[in-house]
């Protein structure tokens, strides 16, 4: 991997220019704050779970085009989903950016979310995919803050 | 060991002394190496220093009954000579080798905590430090009850002086200074500081980590009571620094950490000290490490420091100049007396997606706060992008990396 077109691919840079689901979210039920001491990025995560679902979600925050895009499209990724659901798609996806860059990785389940993998070849870039996951995690296990 | 007859500067010639300059990034790109405040690179004299001492001397010094031994203390101590010569300090007693600025730092911290601070007494920094001259004195703070005091910026990034003489009391016992900002590029008047301190008997210690390759430093011109330096930002190895320090201030310091060679004598009832520099260096130490620093002082004296340092500023002029012309760029820190790093931030670009994108062209940069993150607070930023020069940086290098910056915004823009 040696050029821009192939890590910030179409789809993370059109999340990054217009995020969705960006906003705060009153009486949130879950929240969390995620932290990256290295670049000073962060995020504030709301959710509203109802029935052990997620009923909405909204992100706001500082950051990269890669920690944007990635907290836009998780937060579509899991609004609608169970909490067990979504903790699994956290690990899976946690587990598609820390695998090695020579690894097959299988991504099925991870949708559009898998075109954040080409961030393995970068590992200082692996924190800004994974911020709005880990503030995910965080929320739903009643942490309030994350720090990567 | 004296210092070398000084040469002309020829910046083709030095870059030629540095074997990683080769080096193609991802197997492709010429590397433009412009992350120098971070380290430096090492000029192949101080690399075959290394590999020779561990070839030829490896020793442990101070304690060995053997003639290897004996070989490394010598080449050690020489060490300790060279950087006393470096820094013109009074006494090789005054030169204590520390793994950075870092440890220095905490060192000088750890021992003025222990005595010398109390409850209510001052502690003045200023607003630019690195972390590490900002938290080594919070723990201080929090340990003795002393208070952490500040002198603010203005937004050029300079210091706002005049509020030093507000900020001194008769409770202040010692004043940390940065020499030049890590993030902004920015020359103190750290002499002035200094005499307006001394004029109140208040010691002053001065972070000189991202001073001592660009600008002339002279300990007993400043008259700085501790000056503390790290290796690595001069041409040298990692994990070896300096602290320098008055011998009257050494001597009425207590020791930072206990151990072997620091000390006289040992029994259970009462342990005496050794005498300087050795009071504060327990452990083997980084002999290697020394031995290389002072290999790397000796390679950068052969030029004149004036020379190196206006080369470097034409860098930075140049660099801001080019990108000034770029739309939607800010130069962050523009002091009137700056050297060495240009850090900026493009609108609508977040720092980390320029940093990706430039080292895609073989520009290697560093993104983020610096670890200033009060500087990041004052301009209203989270981070910034930082180009940083060193004595083998070339303007065409600034055009390569400017171009490349240009062809990043333009794919982050659209």
């Amino acid at each position: 991997m040696n050029s821009l077109e192939e890590l910030y691919q179409e789809l993370i840079l059109e999340h990054n220019q217009y995020p969705r689901n960006f906003g705060v979210l009153e009486s949130p039920t879950h929240k969390a704050r995620g932290l990256n001491p290295l670049c000073g990025d962060e995020i504030n995560l709301y959710l509203i779970v109802e029935d052990g679902k997620i009923k909405d979600i909204k992100f706001q925050g500082q950051g990269c085009a890669i920690s944007k895009a990635s907290a836009s499209m998780m937060t579509e990724i899991v609004k609608g989903k169970t909490v067990e659901e979504a903790l699994d798609l956290y690990k899976k996806f946690h587990d598609m950016v820390t695998a090695d860059f020579t690894e097959e990785i299988n991504t099925e389940q991870l949708g559009p979310v898998a075109v954040f993998s080409g961030v393995r070849a970068f590992p200082a870039r692996v924190k800004c995919a994974s911020l709005a996951w880990h503030a995910l995690e965080a929320a739903l296990t009643g942490k309030e803050e994350y720090s990567e | 060991m004296g210092i070398e007859q000084q040469v002309g500067f020829d910046v083709e010639r030095v870059r030629r002394e540095f074997p990683i300059l080769e080096t193609k990034v991802r197997g492709t790109k010429r590397l433009v190496y412009l992350d120098n405040a971070a380290t430096t690179q090492r000029p192949k004299r101080v690399i075959d220093t290394l590999k020779e001492f561990y070839e030829k001397y490896n020793s442990n010094v101070h304690r060995g009954a053997h003639w290897l031994s004996d070989l490394a203390t010598k080449m050690y101590e020489d060490a300790r000579k060279t950087v006393k010569e470096f820094l013109n300090a009074h006494s090789h007693r005054e030169i204590v080798f520390v793994r950075g600025t870092t440890e220095g730092i905490n060192l000088i911290a750890t021992s003025f905590s222990r005595g010398l601070l109390k409850e209510g007494d001052e502690i003045i920094v200023t607003e630019m430090e690195h972390h590490s001259n900002i938290v080594p004195w919070q723990l201080v703070a929090q340990q003795t009850g002393a208070v952490l005091k500040v002198i603010p910026i203005n937004d050029k990034g300079e210091l706002i002086l005049y509020e030093l003489e507000n900020l001194i009391t008769d409770r202040t016992k010692l004043i940390s200074i940065v020499h030049v900002s890590n993030s902004l590029g920015t020359i103190n008047p750290v002499k002035e500081i200094i005499s307006l301190a001394h004029q109140k008997g208040i010691p002053v210690v001065v972070d000189g980590a991202q001073a001592v390759a660009h600008i002339s430093v002279d300990v007993q011109d400043l008259d700085c009571d501790f000056y503390v330096f790290s290796g690595h930002k001069i041409y040298g190895p990692t994990g070896i620094g300096v602290v320098y320090g008055k011998e009257e201030w050494l001597e009425k310091m207590p020791p930072y950490q206990g151990g072997g060679d620091m000390i006289k004598e040992v029994t259970f009832e009462k342990t005496t000290y050794n005498e300087l520099p050795y009071k504060f260096e327990a452990g083997t130490p980084n002999i290697a490490g020394a031995i290389g620093l002072a290999e790397a002082l000796k390679w950068f004296k052969q030029f004149d420091i004036n020379e190196v340092h206006s080369h470097e500023n034409e860098l930075v002029q140049y660099a801001t100049e080019l990108l000034k012309e770029i739309d939607g760029v800010r130069i962050i820190g523009e002091a009137d007396n700056k050297t060495a790093v240009v850090s900026f931030i493009a609108d609508g670009v977040h720092p980390h997606d320029i940093g990706t994108g430039l080292d895609m062209e073989g520009v290697a940069i560093r993104t983020g706060h610096h670890c200033t993150q009060p500087i990041m607070c004052h301009f209203g930023i989270m981070a910034t992008a930082r180009a940083s020069f060193a004595i083998y940086n070339t303007r065409e290098e600034v055009e390569i990396f400017v171009d490349a910056l240009k062809k990043v915004l333009k794919f982050f823009r659209r």
